[in-house]
């Protein structure tokens, strides 16, 4: 790997960001408009917004980063960048990387906006320390960047990588416990839900919103936990994605 | 600069289930400008991307500068330009340039000789999108020109272009390998030939000929290359 590389794709990825104007706006103002609707839904009730927040404030960043990146690969195969860059002395992973910091970058601007918004403008009630729900929807959207950038690798065209936000992200949110609370699922669903990502992570929102603690960040260790397997399964996203390119194509 | 000879032999490639290159032995010398010439889809392309590294290879050979082709260390000394123009639609030319110029570790002064090179300057802060053809295919082939590579493997690099342009480039390509690099271009334009130092004639994934043009037309007896081509392509048939 070689930082040069990295930090080359992660700015050039930013700067084509730059120019495309309606694509910033949406990422930016998106999710602070979902979750404006989701607090308006629930404003006479005095309840639902505290308890739907949190895993919100997981979700979206995850699921957006994921639809973004899922056509990544994709753009670069098609415009026959990939090749030019494989013909470079570009690392795989220097690619996979520098996408990565790129939208990790736009995610901690996307989530801090929508913290931002939940906490001081809707008034979302939380018991933990707030910069903490921003480092945790950071680590959501990494994660949601590395699973596109995996499956962006299998995708041929747009259509079949569309294709990926039903077959990768739907299930994950079903088993989150956005619907129900995993412990009562069905002891295999459970058993499902325990190896998918979404819910560690969005285990990792809901304890910083609803506990606080005097431990490492203000917050109880299971959080840190979380927040390793999410950045675990981050990386091997990355690792496996990285593995399917191939320099030399038939 | 050292220039990087490439040889190859008795190569085979598949593409799509098909024969894209049968059997082919040459090799491509420092110093001078080599045109490999044929027909759309007689397997110029495929060729050309089993010197840069990136083509599954059925069989043979194929080094470069004595290195087996698509070996790391000759990643940084080999510019290429793809048929369709490898470059970002959102960026500038400049950020393109730069881009590359950044990956490859070359210094920055590189981006502006390189704008230069292909005469883009006026067009430096244009998004790549609202360029025509030709211009993007320039933006294209500066990116290959980056750091001066030791070969420059460049396929259909002027369809399309001005003819003064296109006389501009091949001034260019001669230059550069008189300065030593080893030039291979690829063309479907017979008339681009005679701009060659030497002739590569390419039909239905076999080499037909590999002489010098003004040798070409004697042994035929031809007055154009492309007689010449369809004098040969009648002998063997």
């Amino acid at each position: 790997m070689s930082a040069r590389i990295l930090f080359a794709v992660a700015g050039r990825v930013l700067t084509q960001l730059r120019h495309d104007h309606r694509t910033a706006a949406m990422l930016l103002v998106l999710p602070c408009l979902v979750l404006t609707l989701l607090w308006w839904m629930f404003d006479d009730r005095g309840f639902g917004f505290d308890n739907l927040g949190p895993p919100l404030l997981a979700l979206i960043p995850f699921i957006v980063m994921f639809l973004v990146t899922s056509v990544t690969t994709l753009r670069e195969r098609s415009s026959g960048t990939l090749e030019r860059l494989l013909a470079m002395p570009t690392g795989k992973l220097d690619l996979l990387g520098g996408y990565a910091i790129a939208f990790g970058l736009v995610a901690a601007v996307q989530s801090a906006l929508a913290v931002f918004l939940s906490v001081w403008v809707l008034g979302l009630d939380i018991a933990g320390p707030v910069w903490m729900l921003t480092v945790v929807a950071v680590a959501d959207a990494v994660l949601g960047t590395a699973l596109g950038l995996f499956v962006s690798a299998f995708a041929r065209t747009e259509f079949q990588a569309v294709q990926f936000m039903p077959a990768v992200v739907i299930p994950q949110i079903l088993l989150c416990g956005l619907f129900i609370e995993r412990a009562l699922m069905p002891p295999v669903l459970e058993a499902v839900s325990n190896v998918l990502p979404l819910s560690y992570a969005v285990d990792a929102m809901t304890t910083v919103a609803t506990t606080s603690s005097p431990g490492l960040g203000g917050v109880d260790g299971s959080v840190w936990g979380d927040l390793a397997v999410v950045a675990g399964f981050a990386v091997v996203s990355l690792a496996l994605g990285a593995a399917t390119l191939r320099r030399r194509t038939a | 600069m050292t220039g990087l000879a490439v040889e190859i032999r008795d190569l085979h490639v598949v593409r799509g289930g098909r024969r894209a290159v049968d059997g082919v032995t040459f090799t491509v010398p420092t110093g001078q400008v080599t045109g490999l010439l044929g027909p759309s889809g007689c397997g110029k392309t495929s060729l050309m991307r089993c010197i840069v590294g990136v083509q599954v290879v059925e069989g043979g050979t194929v080094s470069v500068g004595g290195i087996p082709a698509g070996a790391a260390e000759l990643r940084d000394r080999i510019g290429y330009v793809t048929q369709a123009p490898s470059v970002y639609d959102d960026l500038t030319v400049e950020e393109n340039v730069r881009f590359f110029a950044r990956v490859l570790g070359v210094p920055a002064s590189e981006v502006g000789r390189c704008i230069a090179a292909v005469d883009l300057a006026d067009h430096r802060t244009q998004v790549a999108s609202r360029l025509s053809g030709g211009q993007l295919s320039r933006v294209s082939l500066a990116v290959a020109l980056l750091g001066s590579p030791d070969l420059l493997v460049l396929d259909e690099p002027t369809v399309g272009l001005d003819p003064v342009l296109r006389r501009d480039l091949w001034g260019l390509f001669h230059r550069l390998a008189d300065a030593g690099t080893t030039v291979f271009v690829s063309s479907h334009v017979m008339d681009e030939a005679e701009r060659c130092d030497r002739l590569l004639l390419m039909r239905q994934g076999r080499l037909l000929a590999d002489a010098a043009p003004a040798d070409l037309l004697e042994s035929t007896g031809a007055r154009s290359v492309e007689h010449a081509f369809l004098t040969i392509v009648d002998t063997v048939s």
